[in-house]
């Protein structure tokens, strides 16, 4: 039964419609893999029974003809969406046992959609992190090792090696996923939150066009940033999982009233023609030699499929990290106020209200989180307003102006890398300097800034035997194209699979 | 810009956080890092930049003003740490 983990949700999709397994077999497949893969700590609730019954009455529907577009996939849910019945903290202490009495939007359309749900996923306390070091549950372990090591397999003698981080804030998503623990996974992206991980794990993460999925019942972390999408294995499991996971919703008046196109047809596409820019601000000073190469690997990899590459300028890439470290917090700030301790999650109770609000806050949110809050309140408070948030969001206009520049010229696309390293080891990057660890998403940040969609595709291992990814960034609204030229990525880079140490 | 230990205990109030006098120096200096490091942008010409609004164009939508939701008062108490009567219970704030 182990097999029924390895398939893609597309070849699970046609196992199921040609009745070689049950939805049930596939799901109780996942749920034993997820009992042995405890100590990878990627779920943060397993819920087997809800998943076995979601499971059953896909093969009711399977058997009476009535199969939705993801009948009977087991996928696994960012703690970060709220789950109807089901316990939803954002992995933070503040929410505690917060138990929502509706589902987001996101995960409704894919219980519309016969998705089964395998349990909650960890991710970084309010998705703020880079590393999933932040969660009030403990960190996650990659499933992925540097070469030579044989950490977490107790092996007898001595330990090489420390465990590695997968990325965060989706960590729990993409190590998942990677660990073939779920068919696929939800996740969201504020400044590199989907793609930074699924690089990190040699799995697909898209971030799809702000206001391309409602962010309705999930937790906000940046309004202005946010945005939900898939973790998968494929490219076309990426494409399978967006269709469901977009579409307009009146809840969210930021969520556009687009038609949802069927993004697999763009899977095998050709991308003859196509204009791709190569923006030469994404070339740091100091760039390890391997992403340099896995860059050019790329480019010539999209030539081969015919596509023109074009030599691009995005001037003000260098200022988008440091203008989302005042957007991003101070938004953060605003959205986090509702945590006080009086209508829902934790309340630490003070000597009269004020400091019952400031007991809960402080006891409620960990140290990554408070120092946001504080540093969105600074940037925020009389008088430096202007100085910091106005100027940031000024910024900001010049950063979509920059890809608006590009596009309008016409090119189709971009590629970069995703991450400016691979994999680190868990506690090598929690030094005094926070901003250390900000700068894992100097290549991601960008397109949320710009509201673009952008995804990450696995293209290669780095000498230490670890994935890195190559990130597309597309015109708004044109997720099609990036997978299509994702897919030829991947035909070329092939599937990249941990060894399976933990179980 | 950088602040000094009564600025972070005035943002943390601000941010109704409470702060031990033992984390003030603590977070004293990673806020200053943090504001160090945004510190670039000052470098920017932002002359007759309108600030972003929205990151994407988009109209808003009006409905009718008319009631869409209601009548749940057992699920909006379910998850309060105090409450009575389908009201939230807090601490006295009127003497």
């Amino acid at each position: 039964m182990t097999e029924l983990t390895g398939l893609s949700i597309a070849s699970a999709r046609e196992g199921l419609q040609k009745k070689q397994f049950s939805a049930l077999d596939l799901t109780n497949a996942h749920l034993a893999a997820m009992e042995k893969a405890r100590s990878l700590n990627a779920f943060v609730l397993e819920t087997p029974e809800q998943a076995r019954a979601m499971a059953q009455a896909s093969d009711a529907r399977i058997s009476s003809g009535s199969a939705g577009p993801l009948e009977g996939i087991p996928l696994g849910i960012k703690d970060l969406f709220c789950t109807k019945d089901v316990r939803s903290t954002a992995c933070s202490r503040i929410l505690g046992d917060f138990v929502p009495t509706y589902d987001s939007t996101v995960t409704s359309h894919l219980w519309r959609d016969g998705a089964v749900m395998l349990g909650k996923l960890n991710n970084d306390e309010f998705a703020m992190g880079s590393s999933n070091e932040t969660s009030v549950f403990g960190p996650v372990v990659n499933p992925w090792r540097r070469r030579g090591s044989n950490v977490g397999a107790g092996a007898s003698g001595g330990i090489e090696g420390t465990h590695l981080v997968p990325g965060g804030s989706s960590g729990g998503s993409a190590a998942a996923v990677a660990a073939r623990l779920c068919l696929g996974a939800t996740a969201t992206d504020t400044g590199g939150s989907i793609r930074q991980p699924a690089a990190f794990t040699g799995t697909v993460g898209l971030k799809p066009t702000y206001g391309r999925c409602s962010r309705w019942g999930i937790v906000a972390f940046a309004s202005s940033l946010d945005q939900a999408g898939p973790i998968a294995r494929t490219v076309r499991d990426a494409a399978i999982l967006t269709r469901s996971m977009a579409g307009h919703d009146p809840k969210d008046s930021t969520c556009a009233n687009l038609p949802v196109p069927n993004y697999e047809d763009a899977i095998g596409k050709s991308v003859k023609g196509m204009r791709i820019g190569i923006p030469k601000e994404y070339r740091l000073d100091g760039m390890p030699a391997e992403i340099e190469k896995l860059w050019s690997q790329g480019i010539e990899w999209l030539k081969g499929a015919g596509a023109e590459m074009v030599d691009v300028s995005l001037p003000h890439t260098k200022y988008a990290l440091p203008a989302y470290y005042i957007v991003a917090p101070a938004e953060a700030s605003s959205n986090l106020a509702r945590y006080d301790g009086v209508r829902y999650g934790l309340r630490e109770a003070g000597r009269d209200i004020t400091a019952t609000y400031e007991n809960t806050r402080a006891k409620g949110f960990g140290p990554e989180v408070r120092r946001r809050v504080m540093i969105g309140t600074y940037v925020l408070s009389a008088g430096y307003y202007d100085a910091y948030y106005l100027r940031a969001q000024k910024v900001r206009t010049l950063i979509k102006k920059d890809f608006e520049d590009c596009f309008k010229s016409g090119v189709h696309a971009m590629l970069t890398p995703a991450t400016p390293s691979a994999a680190f080891g868990i506690g090598e990057k929690s030094g005094a300097d926070p901003v250390e660890m900000y700068l894992n998403d100097v290549f991601t940040v960008t397109v949320n800034m710009a509201g673009l969609p952008g995804i990450s595709v696995p293209a290669g291992l780095d000498g230490q035997g670890l994935p890195l990814g190559l990130q597309l960034i597309g015109r708004p609204f044109d997720e099609e194209t990036l997978f299509s030229l994702g897919q030829v990525i991947e035909d070329a880079a092939g599937a990249f699979a941990p060894q399976t140490w933990w179980s | 810009m950088s602040v000094d230990a009564a600025t972070v205990r005035r943002i943390a109030h601000l941010a109704r956080i409470a702060v031990a006098d033992d984390e003030v120096e603590h977070l004293r200096g990673e806020i200053n890092a943090i504001l160090a490091f945004v510190e670039q942008l000052s470098e920017v010409n932002v002359d007759g930049v309108e600030p972003m609004i929205s990151v994407t164009p988009m109209t808003m939508v009006q409905r009718a003003d008319e009631v869409t939701d209601g009548g749940i008062a057992d699920q909006i108490v379910r998850n309060a740490p105090a409450a009575q009567d389908h009201y939230f219970t807090v601490p006295k704030v009127i003497e």
